[in-house]
């Protein structure tokens, strides 16, 4: 089973992820590969297997729901981390695009 | 001082014995870390300073004669959180990340006393098998310098084999601290999982991550094991169980021990060295005492495309946090906020983290889940029933850890399906959780061989005492590298 471009495409948009022409081209073809790998399991029984998606025998492992005391410090060594901020918070651009935005 | 000859038991000694102070040591270290480094790369930040003013203080406040670790320079992977140290994964888009907590891990090391020095490199968020997919820099192997120092823990692993530091930490999620042990000639220890606490771990696939210790002999692996294990709050999935002393019984032998060796083990692929190494392995641990029978392990074929479709899913949820919007680089010039996300990703992830993600987000998106991820989840289920099934007649399997020794740098990287295929014998472990060990067992054309033993779930003492006899009876860990080229 096959991968098409079109494929590619729609799932680097799922991923926040752009290629070029020539990238897509490359994944394409990797993609399809890997993919030809995996339809190896195709050939597995695994009728009534139950899926395991974790190895530890664990259930909602809970606490009470307490925030731990807070220390401006630490808020302003969190800002460093962010590309953009001002006034004690996070800066992002418009959702909308910056040109075009003015209703037209 | 010289790591190939002292272990941490004759270290420790020359500290309690104020021959040595830690800060001396730490500056012996450093100082030789960064000639050595010249030659492979092994390091992406150091943290000289700051080393040295902890080991200062840890003088000051006097050497526990009670703990081997006190004092001692080590070395720690790029995916593990340093509080106010630069912490990249090997990432692009965390280039200039630093964080604001330590990793559990690094409270552990700080809590024992050992002097963190510096920061290894990786295969960018530890996908790969080289180190050749770091963004900053290709780490060589110090047993030849034209060959890969296997991954995705290579830094770590090439900093313990060029006797750089004697203890450094590395994750494994599909093989990433075993192989790079075998590849370079030490020992290296994947605990079971829930074991470790991850907290702090940059995540990958979170099922399967696990941080475990990589030394030049089994004893120090197990003392450092006992240092980093435990209940952790804050990870949820760490098991609340009393962490065993691993050197209590070390020398206990392995008389009676029944140890399977699985035929699926040394299968098709497997160079011939490896092979011929690993059956004179079986024969020494028989010459000691134990029984080795051949055992199987059917689903094992069957492992890499399941580990490949389950932690690629797992990678592709959890890096979808590196948006540049909190931390990490962010696109400049951009028209809107979609675009930061977008332009960030594209900009910042190199090519096998964006093969991963997106082969994470094909198999889980709708239409493929039942053929790809559940399919995966049910394989997954059967290879566990695979070990269950061998250990309900044995105490150790062994084989090797890979199929081959070290290659070339440059020689798989662009063809990510023999990359994917060298996995075959450590993606099993992860997959059903259980602890794995990496220890020398041989040379090919100069190269190190490593043998593989796995645990029950807990069980990490059993690999331990296995391992310390083997190591006993043979001089492979004794063997140094010459830091040459093609020979």
């Amino acid at each position: 089973m096959a991968i098409s471009k079109e494929q590619v495409t729609h799932v680097a948009d799922l991923a926040r992820l752009s290629f070029t022409d020539e990238e897509l081209g490359q994944f394409t073809d990797q993609l399809s590969q890997i993919t030809d790998m995996f339809n190896e399991l195709q050939e597995v029984d695994t009728k009534g297997v139950e899926p395991m998606t974790h190895v530890v025998d664990l259930v909602n492992v809970l606490r009470d729901d307490v925030p731990a005391a807070a220390n401006p410090q630490e808020r302003e060594a969190l800002l460093k981390n962010a590309p953009d901020a001002e006034d004690g918070y996070i800066k992002v651009p418009a959702i909308l695009d910056n040109e075009g935005d003015d209703g037209e | 001082m010289n790591y190939f000859t002292n272990d941490l038991t004759k270290i420790h000694a020359q500290l309690v014995n104020k021959e040595l102070t830690s800060y001396d040591l730490t500056k012996q270290t450093i100082t030789a870390l960064k000639e050595t480094d010249k030659k492979v790369d092994a390091f992406l930040t150091l943290n000289e300073e700051k080393a040295l003013e902890m080991a200062k203080a840890i003088d000051e406040k006097g050497i526990d004669p009670a703990n081997l670790l006190a004092g001692i320079p080590v070395a720690v992977k790029d995916n593990i959180m340093t509080k106010d140290l630069r912490t990249t994964a090997a990432s692009k888009i965390l280039e200039n990340f630093v964080p604001v907590y330590d990793a559990t891990v690094m409270e552990h090391i700080y809590a024992h006393d050992m002097v963190p020095i510096g920061k290894t490199n990786m295969d960018e968020f530890a996908m790969g098998g080289s180190t050749e997919n770091s963004a900053f820099k290709t780490t060589k192997n110090p047993w030849n310098l034209t060959k890969v120092p296997g991954g995705s823990s290579g830094g770590s692993a090439a900093a313990v084999s060029a006797g750089i530091v004697p203890i450094a930490f590395g994750s494994d999620t599909g093989g990433s601290i075993r192989q790079p042990a075998s590849f370079t000639g030490i020992v290296g220890m994947k605990p079971t999982y829930g074991r470790v606490s991850r907290w702090g771990l940059i995540a990958f696939g979170s099922s399967l991550d696990e941080i475990g210790p990589m030394t030049r002999n089994v004893k120090d692996n197990a003392t450092v094991l006992a240092a980093i294990a435990g209940f952790d709050e804050h990870d949820g999935t760490t098991v609340n169980k009393e962490v065993p002393d691993f050197t209590a019984n070390i020398a206990k032998g392995v008389k009676g021990l029944k140890i399977g060796l699985p035929k699926e083990y040394l299968g098709e692929g497997v160079q011939p060295e490896v092979k011929a190494a690993i059956l004179a392995a079986a024969d020494k641990f028989r010459e000691l005492g134990a029984t080795v029978e051949e055992v199987s392990l059917p689903h094992s074929k069957y492992g890499v495309a399941a580990y490949y479709i389950i932690s690629s899913s797992e990678a592709s949820s959890n890096l979808q946090r590196f948006d540049g919007i909190r931390y990490g680089v962010r696109a400049t010039d951009v028209k809107n906020l979609n675009d930061v996300y977008v332009r960030s990703r594209t900009e910042g992830f190199g090519p096998e983290v964006k093969r991963r993600i997106m082969l994470g987000m094909y198999s889980l998106s709708a239409g493929y889940y039942d053929a790809y991820f559940k399919k995966a989840a049910q394989v997954r289920t059967l290879m566990k029933q695979d070990f269950a099934n061998v250990f309900a007649d044995y105490d150790l399997i062994m084989g090797p850890v890979a199929p081959t020794t070290a290659y070339g740098i440059g020689e798989d990287v662009s063809d990510p399906l023999t990359m994917y295929a060298g996995d075959v014998l450590s993606v099993p472990v992860n997959m059903a959780g259980l602890p794995g060990l990496s220890l020398p067992a041989g040379f090919a054309a100069g190269l190190p061989i490593g043998m593989q033993l796995i645990g029950k779930a807990f069980d990490e003492q059993t690999i331990y005492q296995a391992g310390y006899a083997f190591e006993k009876a043979t001089d492979f860990h004794k063997e140094t590298p010459t830091l040459g080229g093609n020979n």
